[in-house]
């Protein structure tokens, strides 16, 4: 782009579009000559015949026609007075869109401010008994947060359900204000070979049915327990529950973030899979975001909530 | 020298009756994807047959085959019975005939296959793109031959507008298209970011001013003087507005790009440059409508000109719709919602897509040597179930646009959006049935014109090619 920074390129292109628009209005009166029409004889045609029986007729152009086109043309002279449209004259009004977004936002701002202040000093277990602040959250999780978690926020396979008090990443209110304003990146490395292949991947997985009570094959789970301690047991611990520090999901609570069953278990240890929350501090105001941790912190406590 | 006394209406012949078959099929997506919209399921799991997949087949076949045939059968009609000379060269107008085709298919299968460039309106890939180029520089060989022959020294009004048409997509399509190939089959765009979706636009609106605006007045100024009787209304407006139509457009297209990341300057110009577009839209719609002035009662029992008029209207209702969406303030309502799909069917069902079967009704019985269609009454019930189908999908999708550029804005007193996007859906679904069967009507008329051309083309005899010694010169 480093053309556009000469400013003869600006003037370059104001010239052109002046000159077209100008042009566009010169053209139109040039040929607005009405030919003198002969008395008692109608208007004649150009005298051409095409196709046999093709003719035109030699009408002047409709009076309010032209005028509608001056009309325009005067307009888009007028606008590109007061606005930015010629190289890099701004325009009298001073208007840019990045300026009137920023206007935009400050009057919003200004005039919902307030509100949201009053909440923002409030502390989060607190406000998420508030109805109030409830109704906000609610509206605010459903424009952020339910394209992901569902509308209810009990999620769906691979989006964690925000009801069943089942944290990944802890549930205080500060660690779920962390996770919506940084986002979090959930990592399950492929662990096929350290399982030990295939089958081993399937002694894991049994052992694994095993911690939460389910039907197994107790002999594959006598197998994969060992194993588990060996690839496992870094991230999920040693008792399979699980480590809010990583993100690692608790194996033995009968949650399943990625699909439940032997063949379901197998793919997740051999493939592995990324889990990404983005990060909203960007784009959600820290006062909404207050509310909107508040919200989900009452979503998985309906009892204290109310 | 038979062949030099005679027209060629071989090709004019194969274009029209693909004309109408490729209508049937791009409609018949159009009503499919429409179907899809209230019933997600209609995709049945496979993705070739997705939306995503199927919208641009729709917008392709209803452009590019039903379109693109259309313009090529009557622009080398046009031309040669204003010319008063055969065509040149039969076998480049042969060539683009075949050569069109196998675009269209070629179209019909890789795009389904998911293989696309995401332009829209430009996604064929590149080997695709090579064939078009080869196909329309035979096009305009043939064309601009068949006027360098001409046998009446002043070309007619017709041929500027088939002319500039020609042309222009030929620029259009070489610089949007610029790509560098990676495999056969995959090509990345040679601009990037910004540049990328202005040159993009530049191509967009142009295709809309050049490809379903230009070409198809040419198609008016010669059928609706024929059908009507009539003189053309105006010489002078013709020059004026043509000229000022087509520089005017050329600026129009940062219009589609209102509050983006292009610079404030460049939507400035496009908005300002659409406003003034308004008028040189509507001198060809006021010469189309002020010919059948002195004729009016033939509207009464004229299908084809029905057509023809109806057109114009819907012609000049768009091209003042369009202006108004074009000012930054409406657009911020407008952009994005199925406002922008009403007014461009109100263009393609309204403007082209009638003056289309008008243009078509008018010249089926004189390809086929009959005096008319094998039933008159069908291009009349046609006529009828068409314009009700345009009626019901352009007031549906005004209203859901509106609506959802309401909902999409609307903020309640605690600040937050009063309502989710999913809600503007689930709002948006009725206006989606009154659609569905405002395109199944529509469909439903392109099926009889198919029916009533097959049953002309069974009655077909040989048609009257003789070239008529041009009339001289006079006043």
């Amino acid at each position: 782009m480093s053309l556009f920074t000469s400013g003869f390129w600006d003037f370059y292109i104001a010239v052109i579009s002046l000159v077209s628009i100008v042009a566009c209005g010169v053209f139109l009166k040039a040929q607005s000559v009405r030919a003198p029409r002969e008395a008692g004889k109608g208007v004649g045609t150009s005298g051409h015949t095409w196709d046999e029986d093709l003719t035109e007729y030699n009408n002047p152009l409709p009076r309010w026609w032209a005028w509608l086109f001056y009309l325009t043309i005067a307009f888009a002279l007028g606008y590109l007075v007061l606005y930015p449209g010629l190289g890099s004259y701004s325009g009298t009004l001073g208007w840019s869109q990045l300026k009137q977004l920023e206007d935009e936002t400050r009057a919003a701002d200004a005039r919902f401010g307030p509100l949201y202040e009053k909440f923002a000093a409030r502390d989060i277990a607190a406000l998420a008994k508030s109805p109030e602040a409830r109704a906000i959250g609610q509206k605010l999780f459903l424009n952020y947060c339910a394209q992901c978690h569902a509308s209810d926020g009990g999620g769906s396979r691979g989006f964690p359900s925000l009801t069943d008090n089942d944290w990944l990443w802890g549930g205080t209110p500060e660690a779920i204000k962390t996770s919506i304003a940084e986002g979090r990146t959930g990592v399950m490395p492929p662990m096929g070979t350290a399982a030990g292949g295939d089958e081993g991947a399937r002694d894991i997985a049994h052992y694994v049915l095993s911690l939460s009570g389910r039907t197994h094959d107790s002999l594959r789970a006598f197998n994969g327990k060992q194993k588990f301690q060996a690839a496992c047991a870094a991230c999920h611990g040693a008792e399979g529950k699980g480590n809010p520090q990583l993100g690692a999901p608790n194996l033995t609570d009968e949650i399943w973030l990625h699909g439940m069953g032997e063949s379901a278990i197998v793919a997740q240890i051999t493939k592995g899979s990324t889990s990404r929350m983005p990060a909203h501090k960007d784009i959600v105001s820290p006062a909404k975001l207050h509310l909107l941790a508040a919200y989900v912190y009452g979503l998985s406590r309906p009892d204290a909530a109310r | 020298m038979q062949a030099q006394e005679s027209y060629n209406y071989k090709v004019v012949r194969q274009f029209a009756v693909m004309t109408v078959i490729w209508g049937v099929v791009g409609m018949l997506v159009g009503v499919i994807i429409a179907a899809q919209l209230l019933w997600p399921e209609l995709n049945f799991g496979v993705s070739w047959l997705s939306y995503g997949r199927l919208r641009p087949l729709h917008t392709n076949a209803v452009i590019f085959a039903f379109g693109g045939s259309a313009l090529f059968a009557t622009s080398y009609y046009v031309v040669q019975r204003t010319c008063h000379v055969r065509l040149f060269s039969e076998a480049l107008a042969s060539f683009t005939f075949w050569g069109w085709q196998v675009v269209i298919v070629a179209a019909a299968v890789t795009l389904p296959l998911g293989i696309t460039t995401s332009k829209e309106y430009a996604e064929l890939e590149w080997p695709i793109d090579v064939l078009i180029t080869l196909v329309w520089v035979a096009y305009a060989v043939v064309f601009f031959g068949t006027l360098a022959k001409r046998r009446i020294q002043h070309i007619y009004v017709a041929n500027w507008f088939f002319g500039a048409f020609i042309l222009t997509i030929a620029i259009l399509h070489l610089v949007n298209s610029a790509a560098v190939p990676v495999t056969f089959w995959k090509s990345y765009s040679v601009y990037s970011g910004a540049q990328d979706a202005m040159v993009q636009w530049w191509y967009g609106h142009n295709a809309v001013g050049f490809f379903l605006t230009a070409g198809f007045l040419g198609m008016m100024y010669y059928f609706v003087p024929k059908q009507a009787g009539r003189p053309i209304y105006s010489y002078r407006l013709s020059v004026v507005h043509f000229w000022a139509l087509i520089f005017t457009y050329m600026w129009a297209g940062p219009h589609h790009l209102h509050y983006t990341a292009l610079p404030d300057w460049a939507q400035s110009l496009g908005m300002v440059f659409s406003l003034i577009l308004l008028a040189p839209s509507w001198g060809g719609m006021i010469n189309g409508i002020m010919t059948l002035s002195g004729a009016w009662e033939k509207l009464r029992t004229d299908p084809i000109l029905k057509f023809l008029i109806v057109s114009l209207s819907f012609y000049g209702m768009s091209t003042f719709e369009g202006p108004m969406m074009s000012i930054k303030t409406v657009n911020a309502l407008s952009h994005y919602t199925d406002w922008t799909i009403g007014h461009v069917h109100s263009g393609a069902l309204g403007w082209v897509g009638l003056v289309t079967m008008g243009s078509i009704y008018y010249l089926l019985p004189r390809l086929f040597g009959r005096t008319e269609m094998y039933s008159v009454r069908l291009v009349n019930t046609h006529f009828w179930i068409a314009t009700v189908g345009i009626v019901l999908y352009i007031a549906a999708m005004w209203i859901a646009g509106v609506m959802q550029g309401l909902m999409w804005r609307a903020v309640s007193d605690d600040g937050t959006l009063t309502y989710t996007f999913v809600e503007s859906v689930k709002a948006t679904y009725p206006f989606y049935a009154i659609r569905l069967l405002g395109g199944l009507l529509y469909l439903a008329g392109m099926g009889i014109m198919l029916y009533n051309m097959v049953k002309t083309i069974a009655m077909a005899q040989e048609a009257d090619t003789r070239i008529p010694v041009p009339a001289a010169a006079h006043a």
